[in-house]
């Protein structure tokens, strides 16, 4: 058959959904199955995953996927794995049962543990040896929490008989045969957001396995980002799973954001910034996370620098399913529309502390500046704007951390379709915003890898050229705006710190 | 005339009981006003909840009636979330067409561009979104009112003119929204700008209700062949967008 008869399959284990998509030879789209999981929220700030329904979800999507293509399993040349990250899932070797639901990179459970262990160095503490400070984001610290809360989980951790995975490791194990002689590995973008790896060697740190308080036996081989894994056993059985990223390095790929200084921001759940800062380990005194980008076979790592932001388009879903003053995400910007500015209303989600470029775990969020004026509308307004000054706080910490200003920003993600606060995110920047016609880069990026492991897609030159534009917006708020505005923002964020009190 | 639908008759029922209450009705006591089965009351249930006409209480499993049944007749899709769940496919035709995409309804007479997708050349282009065009000098529009007929006749008689080819009386209008109705797709040949030529089909709903249209527009010599006829490809590609769209929005057909 000709390449063109052949299809990479992407599964996009997102935090509230998980995708499978099909795409063609020239990057397109040609089939997309989609399906929520359930968000369990057991305790406030907790919050988890059913790894088991997840595992389910992706058995029925991916034949779904290819129905709708009508193309059958062997026409997929490969199969690429992008990811939510951080999210944590220990389940028993022997039994493939999970220990418990998976604990969410929202979750803010660690904070106690967290706290405990910046007792002896402070926050950045193991910066140097992983590139990130101690924070509840990243999955090691959960790793511990869960071996402490488990009765007996620790001993049979060491032992060998139990798995940790993020959900990359934990869906590759299963389809390469689960307990029967499944693989457990991990890329080197996932195993660089558990605080456990080496950012320079890329192996796992024996002082952080110590100073965290992690066995070595839990823990996944480390792989590079596209490579072939495996073949699958379940669901496409013969098929190589050749690629795996966490998502939103996924999504820089995806952007095709390969040489340094370009960067994307991908508006989804949550929202991030990724800048490709090439070879180079580039470290913050920002507030930014260094991160692997991607690792092609045997090449050299490409690293980045993130700035992540906790909440954005889930502050869209909270206003839509705890407060019900909108039927779906995107009446956000009717709302939105029907008045002309916020009313002086801010928003701050900080609804488990705020990350970049704060890392405040003791914040949490606050509407300020209501008046009787004030409608649902502009509620609606501050809901998008919290987006758009959120992502200006990384930008200015990303040009202070490289020393070169953002020229444009290529964005993808959910939140993009949302007209008036792509609009708002250009007005607040100062600079072009960019979209590409793929609108889903966390997938193709996927995709992309595992294609390039396999040899359906020759380099990234060719990759480059399926990149193209499908939407740009100009800024053209007036400066003094911007300026006043952007101070009250600030002056809102402020009024969020030190309002929990940990512990209590 | 031919015999009336029972299971119609029985969910109009469940609709004026639901109107009648000031609370919400559950399960067991519509089934027992109306002296039917429970299944069959919660078949119909389920059915009117899929559409919109009817909502269930979470906290109570209790119905009442539901927000789209308040808003008949106005628009019946939020034009955000139209744009957000076709967004993946209007991209998918920019890139298999090589031209631009727009998604466009019906705004007092007019076609609203309400998704704008950039001809993928990577040419200087800006955001349309927001733009009311010509309803009856383009594609987006003639399909718009190839199925909302109040509308064309809004238009009233005399049309106005942007081209030589711009059709501009209902009489010459009415034949070609027929035809858009036979054909299933619409064109406009330089009937807006010179040199300019359009392909657009409908975008349905639950039920079959046309919401809006997804179109491309570019060079005549490259959407049409040398006799002026759109090329068969094309029209081919914008029509399973629009149905991509369609299923999405949950039409079956
Ligand atoms: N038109 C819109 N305006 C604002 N927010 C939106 C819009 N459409 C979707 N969203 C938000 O985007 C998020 C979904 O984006 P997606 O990229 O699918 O996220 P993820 O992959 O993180 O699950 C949701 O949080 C939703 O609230």
């Amino acid at each position: 058959m000709p390449v063109t008869d052949y299809y990479v399959l992407a599964i996009d284990q997102g935090t509230t959904s998980t995708r499978c998509i099909l795409f063609d030879h020239l990057g397109r789209l040609v089939s997309v199955a989609q399906r929520e999981h359930h968000q369990h929220y057991p305790h406030p700030g907790w919050v988890e995953h059913d790894a088991t329904e997840i595992w389910r979800n992706v058995r029925r999507l991916v034949p779904q996927a290819l129905a709708q293509a009508g193309a059958d399993a062997g026409q997929v040349a490969a199969i690429g794995i992008a990811n939510q990250r951080e999210t944590t899932v220990l389940w028993d070797r022997r039994t493939g049962v999970p220990v418990g639901r998976a604990v969410v990179w929202q979750d803010t459970r660690t904070d106690a543990l967290i706290e405990e262990l910046a007792a002896d160095g402070g926050h950045d503490r193991f910066i140097d040896r992983c590139g990130l400070p101690l924070a509840t984001y990243f999955a090691g610290p959960r790793i511990r929490w869960l071996l402490d809360a488990t009765p007996g989980l620790r001993a049979r951790a060491e032992r060998g008989e139990v798995l940790f995975g993020t959900m990359e490791t934990w869906l590759i194990w299963n389809l390469t045969g689960g307990p029967d002689g499944g693989t457990h590995v991990t890329d080197v973008t996932n195993a660089s957001r558990t605080m456990l790896m080496d950012i320079a060697t890329l192996e796992w740190s024996d002082e952080l396995l110590d100073g965290i308080g992690v066995p070595r036996a839990v823990l996944p081989e480390i792989r590079s980002s596209a490579e072939v894994y495996g073949k699958a056993s379940a669901v496409l059985p013969g098929v190589p799973i050749a690629a795996a990223l966490g998502d939103q390095q996924a999504a820089l790929f995806g952007q095709t954001c390969f040489a340094p200084g370009e960067a994307k921001c991908t508006y989804g759940t949550g929202s991030f910034l990724l800048l490709n800062t090439g070879p180079e380990i580039v470290r913050s005194s920002h507030g930014l996370l260094t991160t692997v980008g991607y690792k092609i076979g045997d090449d050299a790592p490409v690293y980045a620098l993130e700035g992540a932001i906790a909440i954005t388009g889930s502050l869209v879903q909270w206003f839509r399913d705890n407060l019900g003053l909108i039927n779906s995400a995107a009446e956000i910007e009717t709302l939105a529309l029907s008045v002309a500015d916020n009313g002086g209303v801010f928003i701050v989600p900080a609804f488990s502390g705020l990350f970049a470029p704060h890392w405040r775990s003791e914040a949490r969020g606050i509407i300020v500046g209501l008046t009787s004026y004030v409608t649902k509308g502009h509620l609606a307004r501050a809901v998008l704007e919290a987006t758009g000054w959120q992502t200006r706080e990384v930008v200015d910490a990303m040009n202070a951390d490289s020393g070169i200003a953002l020229t444009t920003l290529r964005v993808d993600g959910g939140m993009t379709a949302d007209n008036l606060l792509m609009q708002f995110v250009a007005d607040v920047l100062d600079v072009p915003v960019v979209r590409p016609m793929a609108l889903e880069t966390v997938s193709l990026g996927a995709a992309y890898a595992a294609g390039l492991a396999v040899g359906y897609w020759p380099d990234l030159e060719g990759l480059r050229r399926n990149w193209h534009r499908a939407g740009q917006w100009l800024p053209r708020m007036d400066p003094d705006l911007r300026a006043a505005e952007y101070e009250s923002w600030q002056r809102a964020v402020e009024r969020t710190f030190g309002w929990h009190r940990i512990g209590r | 005339m031919s015999k009336s639908i029972q299971s119609i008759e029985r969910a109009a029922a469940v609709l004026r009981l639901l109107a009648r209450g000031p609370g919400r009705l559950g399960v067991v006591e519509l089934a027992g006003a109306l002296g039917l089965p429970k299944g069959t009351v919660h078949g119909i249930l389920r059915t009117l909840t899929g559409v919109g006409f009817v909502e269930q209480d979470r906290g109570s499993g209790k119905y009442q009636l539901g927000a789209a049944l308040l808003h008949l007749g106005t628009s019946f899709l939020d034009v955000n979330e139209l744009r957000s769940r076709a967004i993946n496919w209007a991209d998918a035709l920019a890139s298999r067409s090589g031209e631009a995409v727009r998604i466009g309804t019906l705004l007092e007479g007019r076609a609203l561009v309400v998704h704008h997708v950039f001809r993928p050349d990577d040419s200087l282009q800006t955001v349309e979104i927001g733009q009311l065009l010509p309803a009856h000098a383009c594609a987006l529009g003639k399909v718009l009112l190839a199925y909302d007929r109040a509308a064309a006749t809004a238009l009233g008689r005399d049309l106005e003119r942007y081209t030589q080819r711009t059709l501009t009386t209902a009489a010459g209008l009415g034949p070609a929204l027929a035809q858009v109705r036979e054909r299933g797709w619409a064109a406009d040949v330089e009937e807006m700008t010179v040199g300019v030529a359009g392909v657009a089909a409908a975008i349905r709903g639950h039920g079959g209700l046309v919401v809006g249209s997804i179109g491309i527009s570019g060079a005549v010599d490259r959407l049409c062949d040398a006799g002026g006829t759109p090329r068969a490809g094309l029209v081919g590609q914008v029509q399973d967008a629009a149905r991509a769209v369609s299923r999405e929005l949950g039409h079956r057909w």
